[in-house]
């Protein structure tokens, strides 16, 4: 062996000037990698965006659909660079893993969606079989991120979250009025959502040791034309005040049946439902959807961000609401934008491992900086009280980001002007 | 709960049930003179509905004072309808007659999916959120509007089949169609007369409902399911028998909402149905065939 030589083997040597070159190119690669990073980040990210656009959730899905395409300009401006794949699911989960996969081979570098759990549970089995990252923006299903996938992301509350800052609430506003009712009526839907609300509230209340009891629990079908016999028994109770669990109609149903029916109450207060804080409930009730409050995860005020998104949106869509829908998808595409940005690739292994090192503190929804848990839920999510007043859905608590002091009791029906 | 909290109940029931029973009469009507029965009824009531919505909306004419125009409307299609395509199909086997209006109502709702999208759609008077107290009865004002002008329709329905000549003739047709044909009358021309009638009573109890339910498309399959129950229970072709059937559907859906649970009160209105068909299958005020 000679002194300028290193074995490496019996049948091959490398010479030390051999090496040093080897070394200086290597040297030269690694100094010029972030050149060519920037080279492949500037190609988009596609990112194929999964909700049901029609079927029985089209309404939200069509709400959501806005909220994936209305900040695009804004993250341009913030230098991102992202290009929507869109797809329905039909509101039907077979519909939603195919058109996953069918993104998945036409080029989609990451998946977004899909509102509805069960749709969402199914596109998680397509994203981890293919090694895809996922970025749900709204399904609270626990199993999401207590399952185990490791290209799942999920920046929308689970179940538990949702119910228990929801519940908590009521304290709050209980706490910053000085009023502590010490009885309710909980009128809810039944379907899967309201069924699943009302485990949840059953299981938490002892839980929590909340300072009221319920005292009847009335469900209702989700087809229900007329609510006027569940609103009479609702008054018999005599509570003193309402716990809602609704979609929009029903909410609608509800409120007008309470008016006709001289249902004063100390108040009617959702523990995280639709409803009550959409455009058309105010179209609908006037006067009488005001002080209606419902305790969800919320745009923050404080927020820039926030501002300039529903300020928008408002412009672009006049008649629609601007509500958690919209948020939260808009936030799910930022997530995915802002992975992609710092991966600086659009291979799908970069932009899951930077989707685990998110932290963004520039955000639209309440909470802090976003970031994800090992399990990929976002550990940094809060709900709002959101009461109606002046006509529009107002946050009162959280107290750091309120517009307004919350209003309990509210004012009766009768006599309001 | 209290004996007013009943009352309430029962009050409110019994008004529904006669918006109910004004939908089912005019299938009641058409059954008992032409043996048809009308599986778009429902998709009707639902086009009643949207164009009282549109003369509010557009016109600021409430559904009350829109009632003729919308109930000539729907007299207008009923006739024609009849005229050109049902009256083909009435000699044929029942399947086939369940077929052609079976394929009708998923026309019509189709159309109107198609024009007034998925969405609910309501209209909110002044009248809407005002109520009736009556000492310790609160009674909803809209409902009661309802409940009256569906009672004064049913009357003039009434009225018509017992003193015109045309009503006449038309029961004539009910009870002996080749008896007619024989003395002269028109009776395909009183068949599409009848079918008016009848999407005209739908069209007037469309008009009325839109007071107390919010439309969407595809509210008619509950409201024909509706109108079965009603006029089984009643008894097929009798008026009298469809407003009692309604009534006793409004009546049974407020006790069981309150006696049982209101999600289940769809559930009475089926038991009742089964129990009438049990103990007298021709309905509580039908004539044995």
């Amino acid at each position: 062996m000679s002194d300028n030589t290193t074995s490496l083997s019996a049948s091959r040597t490398i010479t030390r000037r051999q090496f040093t070159t080897a070394a200086a190119a290597g040297a030269l690669v690694t100094s010029t990698g972030l050149p060519l990073r920037s080279a492949r980040a500037a190609t988009p990210l596609k990112l194929g965006v999964l909700l049901p656009r029609s079927g029985h959730l089209a309404l939200i899905g069509q709400a959501c659909q806005r909220g994936a395409e209305i900040g695009l300009p804004m993250l341009k401006d913030m230098g991102y660079s992202v290009e929507l794949m869109n797809a329905d699911t039909e509101s039907n989960p077979d519909v939603g893993r195919t058109q996953a996969e069918k993104l998945i081979r036409e080029g989609a570098n990451m998946l977004m969606g899909c509102f509805d759990s069960a749709t969402t549970l199914a596109v998680a089995g397509v994203a981890e079989a293919k090694g895809v990252p996922f970025v749900v923006n709204i399904a609270s299903e626990p199993k999401l991120t207590e399952q185990g996938f490791k290209y799942v992301f999920r920046n929308f509350p689970s179940a538990g979250m949702l119910g228990k800052g929801g519940l908590l609430l009521y304290k709050d506003i209980f706490a910053a009025t000085g009023v502590t009712p010490k009885t309710a009526v909980l009128l809810h839907i039944n379907d899967s959502f309201g069924m699943a609300m009302l485990g949840g509230i059953n299981a938490l209340m002892p839980k929590l040791d909340m300072p009221f009891t319920i005292v009847e629990t009335i469900a209702y079908d989700p087809k229900a034309r007329d609510l006027s016999i569940e609103v009479s028994k609702a008054k018999a109770a005599k509570a003193d005040f309402i716990m809602t669990v609704t979609r929009l109609n029903d909410a609608i149903l509800l409120v007008r049946e309470m008016v006709k029916q001289q249902v004063e109450t100390m108040g009617i207060i959702s523990p995280g439902a639709p409803g009550m804080y959409d455009k058309q409930f105010f179209k609908a009730l006037g006067k009488y959807a005001e002080y209606c409050t419902t305790n969800v995860p919320w745009f923050d005020p404080k927020q820039e961000m926030a501002k300039s998104l529903e300020k928008t949106f408002e412009k672009a869509f006049p008649e629609e609401s601007c509500d958690l829908n919209v948020g939260f998808t808009f936030e799910a595409v930022l997530i995915a934008a802002d992975a992609h940005k710092r991966a600086g690739s659009n291979d799908p292994q970069a932009l899951t491992e930077a989707l685990r090192t998110t932290n963004l503190s520039q955000r639209v929804m309440l909470g802090g900086a976003i970031k994800f848990e090992a399990n990929g839920q976002n550990m940094n999510l809060i709900s709002a009280a959101v009461q109606n007043l002046g006509g529009k859905p107002t946050v009162t608590l959280p107290a750091a980001s309120a517009e307004a002091k919350p209003i309990f009791p509210m004012p009766p029906f009768k006599g309001r002007g | 709960m209290d004996a007013t909290f009943f009352m309430n109940v029962i009050s409110a029931g019994l008004l529904t049930g006669l918006v109910y029973g004004l939908m089912a009469l005019g299938l009641s009507v058409i059954f008992g003179v032409m043996r048809v029965v009308n599986f778009a009824h429902g998709d009707m009531m639902v086009v009643a509905m949207y164009a009282a919505f549109l003369l509010y909306t557009k016109m600021g004419i409430e559904p009350v004072p829109a009632l003729p125009l919308v109930a000539g409307l729907l007299f207008v299609v009923g006739y024609l309808l009849q005229r050109f395509l049902i009256n083909h199909f009435l000699g044929v086997t029942e399947h086939i007659q369940f077929l052609l209006l079976l394929s009708v109502a998923m026309i019509i709702t189709n159309i109107v999916l198609m024009v007034f999208g998925p969405d609910a759609r309501n209209i909110q008077l002044d009248a809407s959120f005002e109520s009736y107290s009556l000492g310790p009865l609160v009674l909803d004002k809209v409902r009661v509007t309802a409940a009256f002008t569906a009672g004064g329709v049913a009357a003039l329905l009434w009225a018509f089949f017992k003193y015109t000549t045309t009503g006449t003739a038309i029961r004539a047709c009910a009870d002996n169609p080749v008896g007619a044909r024989v003395v002269g009358l028109n009776v395909e021309k009183l068949y599409a007369i009848t079918f008016g009638i009848g999407t005209a009573c739908v069209g007037a109890a469309g008009c009325l409902l839109l007071l107390l339910v919010d439309v969407h498309p595809h509210l008619s399959s509950d409201y024909t399911l509706l109108g079965f129950i009603i006029v089984i229970l009643g008894g097929l072709g009798s008026l009298g028998g469809a407003l009692l059937g309604g009534i006793l559907v409004g009546l049974s859906e407020a006790l069981s909402g309150v006696l049982i649970a209101p999600s289940l009160k769809s559930m009475f209105s089926f038991g009742l149905l089964i129990l009438v068909l049990l103990l007298r299958p021709q309905g509580i005020l039908g004539k044995k065939p």
